[in-house]
């Protein structure tokens, strides 16, 4: 998902305090800032809500990079409303991982030296106006999936964040899918778009829930804590079976031979992603993985002085005041 | 390490009459700035009509280990609940 492969870590506590946090847990208590936690679990927290907020951030370049070249006046509007929002969701998962102890300076450095990741989807490159309407369609359609569980998470500003971004995410959803709907009715050659969206965007957004619950070492131990909600093939097949619909009501095709309904299951039978491919972007060797660190190295060094000049203007100006009184 | 915007804590009022509620923290340089990134960040579908930012350090909260001790008091007296008295139906509306 937006937090792939999350390690989660080892915990040496006491055991009376670990049993006291976990029935705290089991009780479906959420667990505050200030409250005692393992170790373990605040670093994975760490991890986890910092990969998610670096998603949400680069999340914002494939989609950037078509504010310029919108086909309309209103779909500009739009995404630009769309890529705002995104920095929006990184400033409320930012604050949310803050909260356990991090400094945002230390989150954003993690990132662009490579500590830190983000979603392995962000590392493919937006080729056309139709792959707009494929990553809000498809990739906030398979963040909403894991999202709306992650509302109850055991991590109160986890929790909170993450109601605040589910309110948000369906309007990106819809517009993508919205995209779509023109495209797919449009002309032969809008047609073909949308179709080569679909393709491109198919098994990376499959791959956005992570690898096999039977090869994740990590879910038991997130799943007790109840920072992890789902098992991945679970929400993978609910994606799935949410998503074959909406395309046959576009009049698409998924790039999928192998699909087909499974009676007795309730629901699709489907080809799995190439997970060599999935480790590979992972390990930061996606098509755009390069360019998209870049941008935010970037982003980085050339805001230093604004950063810099606001605190020096902040200081002058209690001085002044200071004086004054 | 470089010196960081400090932290802010955004209280926002809805549109119907109802108090500040906390909704979020972020970092600006000072509160001016707050108020503006506040209003990006946290009002952008017209979520609120009126935002408090309070910096965070100066934020005194109570400890979570006094829970228990903290709110004992009112634990013996259910009697401040309109519940605990029993008034006969006959009487009507109370």
């Amino acid at each position: 998902m937006y937090a792939q492969m999350i390690k989660s870590e080892a915990t040496q506590d006491d055991p009376e305090k670990l049993a006291a946090f976990q029935a705290r847990i089991d009780a479906g208590d959420k667990i505050e800032p200030k409250d005692w936690m393992p170790a373990g679990y605040r670093k994975t927290l760490i991890r986890q809500i910092g990969q998610h907020a670096h998603s949400e951030i680069v999340g914002q370049l494939p989609e950037g990079n078509w504010i310029t070249r919108a086909p309309t006046l209103e779909r500009k509007a739009i995404l630009l409303a769309k890529v705002q929002d995104e920095a929006g969701h990184g400033l409320y998962l930012y604050c949310a991982a803050e909260t356990l102890g991090v400094s945002r300076d230390e989150l954003t450095e993690m990132l662009l030296d490579g500590r830190m990741k983000y979603s392995s989807i962000f590392a493919y490159p937006t080729l056309t106006w139709a792959d707009m309407g494929a990553v809000g369609w498809l990739v906030d359609g398979a963040a909403i999936m894991n999202q709306v569980p992650l509302q109850r998470t055991s991590y109160g500003p986890y929790a909170r964040s993450m109601v605040r971004i589910c309110k948000e995410e369906s309007f990106h959803q819809r517009q993508g899918f919205d995209i779509m709907m023109k495209m797919a009715n449009g002309t032969e050659a809008q047609k073909r778009m949308a179709q080569d969206a679909l393709n491109r965007f198919w098994y990376p957004s499959l791959m956005m829930f992570g690898p096999s619950d039977a090869e994740s070492v990590h879910s038991e131990q997130s799943m007790r804590w109840k920072i992890k909600m789902n098992g991945n093939d679970e929400l993978r097949q609910k994606f799935v079976d949410q998503t074959v619909p909406q395309a046959e009501y576009l009049g698409l095709t998924i790039p999928d031979e192998t699909l087909v309904w499974n009676e007795e299951k309730g629901g699709y039978d489907f080809a799995q992603p190439d997970w060599s491919e999935f480790f590979d972007v992972l390990k930061g060797n996606g098509p755009c993985s390069v360019e998209r660190i870049e941008a935010r190295q970037k982003a980085w060094d050339d805001g230093a002085w604004v950063r810099e000049a606001r605190l020096a203007h902040a200081a002058k100006k209690q001085a002044a005041k200071v004086a004054a009184e | 390490m470089k010196q960081e915007w400090p932290l802010w804590e955004v209280f926002i009022r809805g549109q119907h009459g109802l108090s500040h509620r906390h909704v979020g923290s972020l970092h600006a340089s000072d509160a001016e700035h707050a108020i503006q990134n506040a209003r990006d960040v946290y009002t952008r579908r017209k979520e609120g009509v009126s935002i408090w930012v309070v910096p965070a350090a100066d934020i005194t909260a109570s400890s979570p280990d006094d829970k228990g001790s903290l709110y004992d008091p009112a634990d013996d007296k259910v009697y401040r609940h309109p519940t605990f008295f029993d008034i006969p139906d006959d009487v009507g509306a109370m």
